[in-house]
């Protein structure tokens, strides 16, 4: 593996045509359709999409933990000149994991070892891939528990997971996580199983740390409020395929693709009171068939026809901004966008002029059929 | 709904009321001396973390803990304590509940239609057999499900679809009042929307009265009339929806919704979280009370502190 420094910004994961299959009582289900993404060094890079639309199946190819009945069945992970999807033993996989890419688990209450310590769960990961022995393990860790934010960290130390509090433990998950001073850190909805208050908390720490041990972090997450406070980058993800992706504020002022309208739409902060919500129609495609043409043609209310024979490509909206919709042709008629994304369009309008800055710089990369869909 | 004022019917009356847990002579107070109404017809929200009593005080109206002091009245009648067995059927009538996790809420090993059907056969219920199936083809068609599904094992549904079921369940008994326990917090982005607006549908067509706990305030705004903020078994602010979201009073109410996570990357970059310090409180000389500071805006306050937000009114 390459160790050369890679600067913030620029390519440390690319992705290219990923494709990942399950096998089923005989079946076939297409777990991933050729994902193709670059992670850039120091970003944060959010996943969002609904269950079973791949999120968790994608990055758990960066970590090698997918099930047995699974495997790659194209494409490749390239990662410091390494091809991840060629690894397949344990030995190869423990250079990585941990090591390089580490991974915060969703519930607290269940990814920590009820019969340890705190401290010794935390100096195992120390001590294995640090190399720390005795004292200085010690050390490291208390270092750990002060970085999470975790006071008192002597008398902590000798605790079980039991005394801890909900966000206390995923405290303590991320210190683990953080023991050997990885490269890239994924938070698989670390906060869903929080509350709300605990929750800010816990971004904070994140974000705060994310700058202290100069990580890549991404994040699953099907939650657009923390996806809007963490996130530099967001992917949306629907039926194993990548649909749109571009910065923050390019996704949620200006989305293109009629799903993330969807999603979007259907947020009940976005909603009107007395007034029905937004609701998606329908299931997701069954990925154990291929999937024809657009795979959210059949839930969209607006479709072209050509939604339903051809996929779309990924189309440029601007050099950050892609996405997999044919409205983004500049043969197509267009369609009306939502109430909820034009208002939400208007106000990031609104507040850019405010701050004196201008949009403007945007629009002359956008196509002319762009302006006409507004 | 607010013109209505004190004219409006109470359908729910919290008095005061009490649970604890544990021994006699150690016990512990989940809830102390909560007092709400619930209005007929409206949507009445509970929101706390965890560990705040509120799915504490939710069991309790439906009368799965007992309540250690206070008293519950349920259309003019008191429902605590011992009731006679007609009384109590009635109540288990009346008042339903919808809980939060549709995946381990149903039987898995018995069919849709009994699921749907288990209530009618209590004792008291004399039914047909063909009255019993009708109603819950009724109850399935309430919640968008077809009738065919009655045949059908829950494995067989998607989270939304079972929490439909969980819905229909409570509906076929014909309730007045509905207690929903974190109905959509276990549900996905995208089938939330669909279970809050089929809720709102059937208390349209039903004239439903619906307790709504949650932790999640945006959603409590969203579909609640009213909001009550729990706080470690207390009560602290209770108002109507915009009136709490335009001026929460309460220093715990202001942390909670700071706290809200927005869907808009410039308000959410720029929050500033407000945290919530009890000791801010000086109740040592003089312990707070219940107090309405402005039309149907209470608010757990002393003396001292009351004259402060009336000054922020």
């Amino acid at each position: 593996m390459e160790d050369n420094d890679i600067q913030k910004g620029e390519t440390l994961i690319s992705i290219k045509d990923l494709a990942f299959d399950f096998t089923l009582r005989g079946q076939t289900l297409h777990a991933l359709r050729g994902i193709s993404l670059d992670i850039k060094k120091g970003e944060s890079l959010a996943i969002v999409g609904e269950s079973g639309s791949g999120k968790s199946v994608f990055v758990s190819n960066l970590m090698g933990l997918n099930a047995q009945n699974g495997h790659v069945s194209g494409g490749s992970i390239m990662y410091r000149g390494l091809d991840l999807t060629k690894l397949t033993t344990e030995k190869e996989w423990s250079e990585i994991r941990g090591r390089r890419i580490a991974m915060i688990m969703q519930d607290p209450m269940t990814s920590l070892n009820p019969l340890k310590t705190i401290g010794w769960q935390i100096s195992e990961a120390v001590e294995m891939h640090r190399g720390l022995n005795g004292e200085a393990a010690k050390k490291a860790v208390y270092e750990l528990l002060g970085d999470v934010g975790i006071s008192n960290s002597e008398r902590r130390y000798k605790q079980y997971p039991y005394e801890f509090s909900g966000g206390m433990r995923q405290r303590v998950v991320i210190a683990i996580a953080l023991a050997c001073k990885p490269e890239i850190l994924i938070c698989d909805e670390p906060t869903t199983a929080l509350d709300v208050t605990i929750q800010a908390q816990i971004l904070g720490i994140l974000k705060r740390l994310q700058e202290k041990y100069e990580l890549t972090s991404i994040y699953i997450t099907h939650d657009l409020g923390v996806v809007a406070d963490v996130a530099d980058r967001v992917a949306v993800m629907y039926a194993g395929d990548i649909v749109e992706v571009g910065t923050c504020n390019e996704v949620f002022y200006d989305p293109q693709h009629p799903y993330t309208w969807a999603l979007l739409s259907s947020l009940p902060q976005l909603g009107i009171k007395g007034e029905q919500l937004y609701s998606i129609e329908g299931t997701p495609p069954n990925l154990f068939y291929e999937v024809h043409g657009d795979a959210f043609a059949s839930r969209n209310p607006h479709p072209l026809k050509i939604d339903f024979v051809k996929c779309p490509p990924m189309f440029e909206v601007t050099p950050t901004h892609f996405a997999r919709t044919w409205l983004l042709d500049p043969r197509s008629p267009g369609v009306e966008k939502p109430e909820h994304i034009k208002r939400l369009n208007e106000k990031y309008q609104e507040l850019m002029k405010k701050n004196g800055e201008s949009v403007s710089g945007q629009e002359p990369a956008r196509t002319a059929l762009e302006g006409a869909a507004i | 709904m607010s013109d209505e004022g004190n004219a409006r019917e109470k359908l729910v009356e919290v008095d005061n009321i009490s649970v604890q847990f544990g021994k006699k002579s150690r016990p512990f107070t989940a809830v102390d001396g909560v007092s709400f109404d619930i209005y007929k017809g409206e949507t009445f929200g509970l929101v706390g973390e965890s560990g705040s009593g509120k799915t504490t005080i939710g069991r309790a109206i439906i009368r799965v803990n007992p309540i250690s002091s206070g008293e519950i009245r349920f259309a003019g009648k008191r429902i605590s304590g011992k009731l006679s067995p007609s009384e109590d059927r009635q109540v288990t009538k009346d008042i339903q509940m919808i809980f939060q996790d549709p995946m381990s809420s149903l039987n898995e090993r018995a069919k849709v239609g009994y699921i749907v059907m288990e209530g009618l056969y209590a004792p008291g219920n004399d039914c047909t057999n063909e009255e019993r199936e009708q109603r819950v083809i009724k109850a399935m068609q309430d919640v968008g499900l077809p009738p065919e599904f009655m045949s059908r094992f829950p494995h067989e549904f998607s989270g939304g679809q079972r929490q439909r079921i969980g819905i229909a369940r409570a509906l076929v008994m014909n309730p007045k009042f509905i207690v929903a326990d974190e109905p959509i917090s276990a549900l996905d982005v995208s089938i939330r929307a669909q279970v809050l607006n089929l809720l709102q549908k059937l208390q349209k067509e039903k004239g439903l009265t619906y307790l709504f706990i949650a932790h999640d305030l945006s959603v409590v705004r969203f579909i609640c009339d009213r909001i009550a903020v729990i706080h470690k078994g207390h009560i602290v602010e209770l108002a109507e929806s915009e009136k709490l979201f335009a001026h929460p009073l309460h220093p715990y109410t202001q942390a909670l919704l700071s706290a809200i996570s927005q869907p808009d990357p410039i308000a959410e970059k720029n929050k500033k979280l407000i945290v919530y310090d009890p000791s801010q409180h000086h109740y040592e000389n003089d312990p707070p009370v219940w107090t309405e500071i402005e039309d149907g805006h209470f608010i757990l306050a002393n003396q001292e502190e009351i004259e402060k937000y009336k000054a922020e009114l």
